[in-house]
């Protein structure tokens, strides 16, 4: 019969993590494109934390720790490693000109949820979950840059790029027709 | 526009990222600068409208239990589920094993439900005794003061290990009865945490036909308590806390080489 060694620590991991279910859910299922493999990812995510809790710092950013424990087993999972591709440097080349003289406030104003949702599906995974990361949890830089294990200078950069790109589609959403929706 | 040293610094601003200094020079120039303005305000716009869309997916209530439990029984049996297959299940030898298995577990399942039977009121003593006024009768860190107080009070003797050297303290004992049966309850310490040492004679069980008679020896965990049991010379040993179980085996191996 194995035994947890600590099971004083597991009800203090259970009362830190158990939270954070629905917010990892939400991230994960963005992540994936998928009910199934979302649920095994948030399962995944667990029983590893469960497993490193004794690792972890106390002390330091609980939250961004799972986080960065759900993205890297995202990362090494089949759907992750298909879709996470190079962001940094040069990707701006790909995305659409700002060519539109659409004002923004218009195109935010007919940008109902569905369009935006439409949008961050449509984004690449690092810019998709940067902007989760931001504007859904609501994380500072300093925890994005800890859950994403990347310099707060690129948090910043990235950011600029993910905020463009989602611009960019929505307005080729509103302008360039209607393809979609 | 000329404004470009300022909208460098909105996306930061929005995000509330700048130091208040740094806060208010942007602030107080917005309120001079009306396309600054409307830039900060589209970006918060865009903000609020991602934080909607974004908040889109919520986990089924099965699911949300799944975790809960896994998390409640701090198992390491919180392995990632497999999913079987219909066809999996389906072929010929999954089906014999399955039978097998099935035969297994309730077998299993039985031993595990006595088993969690007789820790669980193991547990309710050691938790009674701990969070009762008296834990202890006879309040002593000496053995040779606690070892002859049972003596007259329950119907054998036995032998405690010298803590010398070792991180437990014995805090006294007191007599405890576990199905009707009178046996010795000892309490020690370790760091903040008290470990309870039950001893019981094998034959009261036997003469009984109590569940604990044939009890499989081991650590088990159970109820958030760490438990071990042996049985040797004639008694049944059962050591209970809420400390990790390497300490419970630590603890269990001086009694074994005292006993």
């Amino acid at each position: 019969m194995e035994v947890p060694e600590r099971p004083l620590l597991a009800a203090t991991f259970e009362e830190l993590a158990m939270p954070l279910f629905d917010q990892l859910y939400n991230f994960a299922r963005w992540l994936t494109q998928d009910t199934a493999e979302a649920e095994d990812l948030v399962q995944e995510t667990y029983t590893k934390a469960l497993r490193g809790f004794s690792s972890f710092q106390a002390g330091t950013n609980f939250r961004a720790w799972m986080y960065r424990i759900l993205r890297n087993s995202f990362l090494s999972s089949r759907t992750g490693l298909k879709t996470m591709v190079a962001i940094d440097g040069g990707a701006d080349e790909n995305l659409l000109p700002a060519e539109s003289t659409t004002p923004e406030s218009i195109l935010i104003a007919r940008a109902d949820r569905g369009m935006v949702q439409q949008a961050l599906t449509a984004l690449p995974v690092p810019f998709r979950e940067i902007l989760l990361l931001c504007e859904v949890e609501e994380m500072s830089y300093q925890e994005i840059a800890e859950t994403l294990a990347i310099p707060i200078g690129t948090v910043m950069s990235r950011l600029f790029r993910a905020r463009k790109a989602l611009r960019d589609l929505l307005r080729k959403q509103s302008g360039g027709g209607r393809d979609g929706v | 526009m000329g404004c470009e040293q300022w909208t460098d610094k909105l996306d930061a601003y929005v995000d509330g990222e700048l130091d208040p200094a740094e806060s208010r020079v942007v602030g107080e120039h917005m309120r001079t600068c009306q396309p600054c303005a409307s830039d900060a305000l589209e970006r918060v716009q865009m903000k609020r409208a991602v934080q909607i869309a974004g908040k889109r997916y919520t986990a089924s209530a099965e699911f949300r239990h799944r975790i809960a439990m896994s998390l409640a029984a701090k198992s390491s049996a919180s392995e990632p589920r497999r999913r079987f297959s219909f066809w999996q299940i389906l072929a010929a030898p999954a089906l014999a094993l399955l039978i097998i298995s099935l035969a297994t577990n309730f077998y299993m399942g039985r031993e595990n439900a006595r088993r969690r039977r007789v820790y669980s009121e193991l547990a309710d003593l050691h938790v009674a005794a701990l969070a009762s006024a008296t834990p202890v009768d006879v309040i002593s860190s000496d053995r040779h003061t606690v070892k002859p107080w049972f003596q007259g009070k329950i119907p054998f003797s036995f032998n405690l290990p010298e803590l010398q050297g070792s991180q437990f303290t014995l805090l006294g004992g007191r007599v405890t009865y576990f199905a009707q049966t009178p046996g010795a309850h000892l309490i020690y310490q370790l760091r903040k945490h008290e470990i309870s040492v039950f001893i019981f004679q094998d034959r009261a069980f036997e003469s009984r036909g109590e569940e604990a008679a044939d009890l499989p020896g081991g650590l088990a965990h159970a109820l958030s308590f760490n438990v071990e049991n042996w049985s040797q010379n004639g008694l049944r040993y059962f050591v209970v806390g809420d400390v990790s179980a390497d300490d419970i085996q630590a603890l269990s191996k001086l009694l074994r080489d005292a006993g």
